[in-house]
């Protein structure tokens, strides 16, 4: 306790280091401050939400009647194209794995609404979908005939070969359908990853031997593109648009988008915690330069030879300083990121940018999370500084192992696998505690670490960084006791 | 004169801290150049890469010892109170100052020069079977091909110009750990925080005024004109704060105490 009072001194009395501490912070919030105020997307057009409050894309194209009660509706799929953009105004034929046709069934085309629906895919067989995020895999795609029964709240989805025998899909209760839903079969093209970016696409499906059984139906079908203007819809390819036409009771259906949920790539404009964070790297060199001098500067004094012979032991002594300089960037960096990002965010939102919506206990995990970050980075550098036995090496290993990587992977021509690769091996892997981001399975995405997707779960990064720094302490105390100070 | 920059150069030569930075130079430019150029690949005509750059991403990583040596070349005499001995046995300081300015140079020039050249060729080799071919409108990497020459000798100057920066803001802050983290929180986290400000306008000109992200344009030859600014004007601004870094230490060592 001596040992650690005597450390706890010494970091306090030195002006230097707690103003650094405090720095980082404040640069925290400083940078938190300056992301929210640059943003300026006041006047854009709202971002749809569904029911579960999370951002869909929630554009396609839907020929639609109304359907009051329950009923039955049956459909044959039996074509899905898919075209891909080859330069300007041209297209080639593409496999886009998530293009859709089917069935749907909703109150209205209101955006965000819930729905359920079954569907033929690109390449992921029959699926019957519903509120954007619930996704049940069905039979493969020679299974191409398809059923919606609706009866009350309760849908239900089938597939069939020769529609006579029905394998049940999976079902789904849609809340507020009301009396009168509507009913009728949609096209989604969703964007295609190509390369390190994405690719609009548009699909066309002709459909066949359209029945409502039961039911009271009104009006003609109606065809429309939902979701027209909205931002999570990339819109068509260039000289393509959404288009049904009607032939000997067959239909032929173009479109584009999507009905699911919106990744980083389908809501370009959005905001997410990780960038109001932004002012961690910030707050990572601060305290790596601390954690460093709280040694190498007993050597540069050689203040080390009273500290080594005043204390007990040598390996203690430098779990004393770990524990102080842990703890202390600990709370400066809890603080920082509880002030930084609801500050942030709410600027943002003034300014009318989408932040990526996060429940409490993610808030939570990513203020201890960033707050440990910071921590584990300190006693990090601590324990290079206490090997190298100087200030500035100490600190350029540090910052080259922790903050390079994250520079590394914004080039647009790194390979997402080597991405994928850095963020877990160095330790550059604890900016994953800052992932707020969801991965779909159902929406293809370059789900790669410049987009805020980590290979690595929040907490597994962060025990990468923490891993680092218990073994580089270890050798520390292994090096401190066996060498002369 | 003379005396003063022979004094640094033996007080450079006879240390093993610099020649092990130097030699970190060369072999962490060409170490990340040709890992990166391993893992890039280039599937076809259109894939738009720009393979000089991909060669000469090293730099990135070379520009840290580059600019630790900077940093101790000052800050390691004000931590031992060599500083005293060095600025009494030249009272003029801005001489002694302007000698470690000239032999850092001097010293870094040639660690760059063969970080470079180690990167191109790294890059010449490896590339080609990455497919950054002639069939796909890459030609193999050569400085008789102006823009890669640009480029190449761009990067020497660029390492220069960022130990040049360290040795300005060392003389600044006296302390080696605090001189680092400055400079290499100008170099790696300016261009990280420039991401996050909405708007693209004064996103633009951060990365316009960031010593890394504008001097680092030299070694683009492709899509010159997506760039934030053009090469050798971005290059001038690394040199702006390099020399604006230098003044303010050449005129802080000449007024403070040492």
């Amino acid at each position: 306790v001596s040992v650690l009072h005597a450390e706890w001194t010494k970091f306090r009395t030195v002006a230097g280091w707690v103003a650094g501490t405090a720095a980082a912070a404040l640069l925290m919030v400083l940078v938190a401050l300056l992301a929210g105020v640059s943003s300026d997307q006041k006047g854009a057009p709202p971002v749809p939400v569904g029911p579960g409050g999370e951002p869909v894309t929630d554009s396609f194209y839907f020929v639609h009647r109304p359907l009051t009660g329950d009923g039955s509706i049956t459909v044959t799929v039996s074509a899905l194209a898919t075209g891909v953009p080859d330069g300007p105004g041209e297209l080639r034929p593409g496999v886009v794995p998530w293009a859709k046709a089917g069935l749907l069934i909703r109150q209205s085309t209101r955006q965000g609404t819930s729905y359920a629906a079954i569907m033929v895919t690109g390449s992921h067989g029959v699926r019957m979908q519903d509120d954007y995020v619930h996704d049940t895999a069905g039979p493969a795609v020679s299974y191409r005939r398809l059923r919606l029964d609706r009866s009350g709240d309760l849908i239900t989805g089938y597939a069939s070969t020769d529609g006579t025998n029905w394998t049940e899909v999976g079902t789904a209760r849609v809340r507020g359908l009301g009396s009168t839903a509507q009913v009728g079969m949609f096209v989604a093209s969703p964007q295609a990853v190509q390369g390190l970016g994405t690719t609009g696409s548009v699909s066309t499906a002709t459909f066949g031997d359209l029945r409502l059984h039961g039911g009271r139906t009104g009006g003609d079908w109606t065809g429309e593109q939902v979701g027209a203007g909205s931002p999570t819809f990339a819109g068509y390819p260039q000289g393509t648009s959404g288009s049904f036409t009607e032939s000997d009771g067959g239909f032929t259906v173009t479109g584009a988008g999507d009905l699911a949920p919106a990744a980083r790539y389908s809501l370009p404009t959005g905001g997410t915690r990780g960038d109001i964070l932004t002012g961690t790297f910030g707050a990572l060199i601060v305290v790596i330069v601390v954690g460093a001098l709280f040694i190498t500067t007993e050597y540069r004094r050689n203040l080390i030879h009273v500290t080594l012979s005043a204390g007990p032991g040598r390996g203690r002594v430098l779990l004393a300083k770990a524990t102080v300089l842990g703890a202390v960037t600990f709370v400066a960096g809890l603080v920082g990121a509880l002030v930084a990002a609801p500050l942030g965010e709410r600027l943002a939102r003034a300014n009318g940018v989408y932040i990526f919506p996060v429940s409490p206990a993610t808030q939570l995990r990513v203020a201890l999370g960033t707050a440990a970050l910071l921590a584990c980075a300190s006693i990090l550098a601590l324990s290079v500084g206490t090997v190298l036995r100087r200030g500035a090496g100490a600190v350029t290993t540090v910052i080259v192992i922790t903050v390079l990587p994250y520079l590394l992977i914004a080039n647009p021509f790194m390979p997402a696998g080597v991405a994928n690769w850095l963020t877990r091996v160095t330790p550059a892997a604890a900016f994953a505690v800052q992932q707020t981001l969801v991965r779909y399975p159902q929406v293809e995405n370059p789900y790669t670490p410049y987009n805020g997707y980590y290979p690595l779960a929040p907490w597994a990064g962060l025990a990468v960084l923490a891993g680092y720094a218990m073994v580089s302490l270890a050798v520390a105390a292994v090096v401190l006791r066996r060498r002369d100070a | 004169v003379r005396t003063a920059l022979h004094a640094e150069w033996t007080k450079l030569r006879t240390v093993a801290g610099p020649r092990w930075l130097l030699l970190g130079i060369v072999a962490a430019s060409v170490a990340l150049s040709a890992g990166a150029a391993s893992v890039v690949t280039c599937a076809s005509a259109a894939c738009g890469g720009d393979p000089t750059a991909v060669a000469l991403i090293g730099v990135m990583l070379g520009q840290a010892p580059a600019a630790v040596l900077g940093v101790l070349v000052i800050s390691g005499e004000c931590g031992t109170g060599m500083i005293r001995t060095t600025l009494t046995a030249m009272p003029r300081r801005h001489i002694a100052f302007a000698a470690k300015a000239v032999t850092v140079s001097g010293v870094v020039a040639a660690a760059a020069t063969v970080a470079v050249l180690g990167s191109l060729l790294a890059g010449r080799i490896v590339l080609p079977g990455r497919g950054f071919t002639a069939a796909h409108g890459h030609a193999a990497l050569s400085l008789a091909d102006g823009p890669t020459l640009r480029a190449s000798v761009g990067s020497i100057l660029y390492l220069i110009l960022i130990a040049l920066l360290s040795l300005g803001i060392a003389a600044v802050v006296r302390d080696s750990a605090t001189g680092i983290g400055i400079v290499l929180a100008l170099l790696y986290v300016l261009p990280i925080v420039a991401q996050v400000i909405g708007d693209p306008h004064w996103q633009r000109l951060l990365q316009r005024l960031g010593p890394m992200s504008a001097g680092l344009t030299v070694q683009a030859t492709t899509d010159l004109d997506r760039l934030p600014i053009g090469p050798w004007a971005g290059l001038a601004v690394t040199a702006g704060w390099a020399a604006a870094a230098l003044v303010t230490g050449g005129l802080l060592l000449h007024h403070r105490d040492a």
